[in-house]
């Protein structure tokens, strides 16, 4: 996070992260399409020829001006296929949240799983122990489809227990508002945390004062946000 | 090093736009920015007509995360310089304080070699300053942000967003 006091300007980096395909980029698709114009700037996407994402999506949103300050949020997708670590490394430097968005198909599990480690190792390398304290949001995505687990089997499969959460069917920007307000709700938080020199609050959910990630293995319910009641 | 969190205060950001100005006229680029290198622009001097800044800036710092990478995979700590050279125009870009970009974008009424010599000087004298500027956030903690930040930003920032995004 930057705090430009010449400029009157702060700025916070919010990355999408998750399995190839579990609709990171849809999210931010819906995101931009629902933004005014004068709050978002161009959506910029490297994109292999079969619109998958090859390095990274970015969307910055101008929140415009809070007390005196001009806001200014940066979204990045990283992408999700098992063979761009090195991308997903390179992105998520310097992140000040996340949005973990979960497939919730059942044939997607092992994707799931194996992104959620991906991402624990990255942030571990990252922030080392701060990486607890990193605000981080699940979107139990793609709400919608006939296979889709329940919440409940997802978060304890995959380890998310604990974790503020939002359902989703990004496709049709259900959940997406609500997923980004969370996320950057606990990115503010943390940043006034820190300037009163206090701990981490962490946590989306009212009264939620836990740590952004759950320490491994810890068994926890998880937290929603907000159901879609798509299903 | 500075933490994840840091700030640019105002007499650092003065001596930052000078230094960044003369290097300018000394180099007769297009125009200069600096980036922090998780993609977020400090400021900017000179020329960059009809350019998408935000994109600039990002892409910038990818660039030059993806090349560390590269640079470890070759057995190399980092590449401290990057450029990039078009037909018509060039990209110079040089790690600083391992965590500010110089990006320098300049065209045929200057040369490379004489954009390298103005950018190894004025780097040389803005790592001074941000090495400085890391020092006093060091020392400091990051208590000055409470100044910006402090009761009720947040809330005040949430109301915004739902604004934007619909409650």
């Amino acid at each position: 996070m930057l705090i430009h006091y010449a400029a009157r300007e702060i700025h916070a980096k919010i990355v999408y992260c998750g399995p190839g395909l579990g609709g990171k980029t849809t999210n931010l698709l819906a995101i931009h399409g629902r933004l005014p114009e004068r709050a978002r700037g161009r959506l910029l996407s490297i994109a292999t020829d079969g619109d998958r994402t090859l390095f990274f999506d970015f969307l910055p949103l101008d929140l415009g001006l809070v007390k005196g300050f001009r806001v200014r949020f940066h979204l990045y997708t990283v992408p999700g296929q098992t063979f761009y670590a090195a991308s997903r490394r390179v992105i998520l430097r310097g992140v000040d949240g996340i949005v973990f968005v979960v497939d919730s198909q059942a044939y997607r599990l092992a994707e799931n799983r194996e992104s959620w480690e991906d991402l624990r190792g990255n942030l571990a390398r990252e922030r080392g122990p701060g990486a607890e304290h990193l605000p981080l949001v699940v979107q139990w995505n793609k709400r919608d489809c006939a296979t889709a687990l329940p919440v409940e089997v997802l978060s304890n499969e995959i380890g998310l227990g604990g974790l503020p959460s939002v359902e989703a069917v990004a496709v049709r920007g259900v959940g997406v508002a609500e997923t980004l307000k969370a996320c950057c709700r606990d990115v503010l938080q943390e940043m006034e945390s820190a300037g009163r020199g206090g701990p981490p609050r962490g946590g989306s959910s009212p009264g939620g004062t836990g740590p952004g990630m759950p320490p491994p293995g810890a068994p926890a319910p998880h937290r929603p946000l907000s159901r879609t009641g798509a299903r | 090093m500075v933490g994840r969190n840091w700030a640019l205060y105002e007499e650092d950001f003065w001596g930052i736009d000078e230094a960044l100005s003369n290097f300018l006229a000394g180099s007769f680029c297009r125009g200069v920015a600096l980036i922090d290198r998780t993609g977020q622009l400090i400021t900017t001097v000179g020329d960059f007509p009809d350019l998408d800044l935000d994109s600039f800036a990002s892409l910038a710092a990818a660039d030059f995360a993806a090349n560390r990478e590269l640079a470890a995979l070759v057995g190399e700590t980092d590449f401290r310089t990057l450029v990039h050279q078009g037909v018509d125009s060039g990209l110079y870009l040089q790690m600083m304080a391992d965590r500010v970009i110089l990006a320098a974008l300049f065209d045929k009424r200057t040369t490379l070699g004489l954009v390298r010599f103005q950018a190894k000087r004025v780097a040389s004298k803005l790592t001074t300053i941000l090495e400085g500027l890391f020092a006093k956030i060091q020392a400091g903690g990051f208590d000055d942000s409470e100044a910006a930040v402090g009761a009720g930003f947040a809330e005040a920032a949430e109301a915004e967003l739902d604004g934007l995004l619909g409650d």
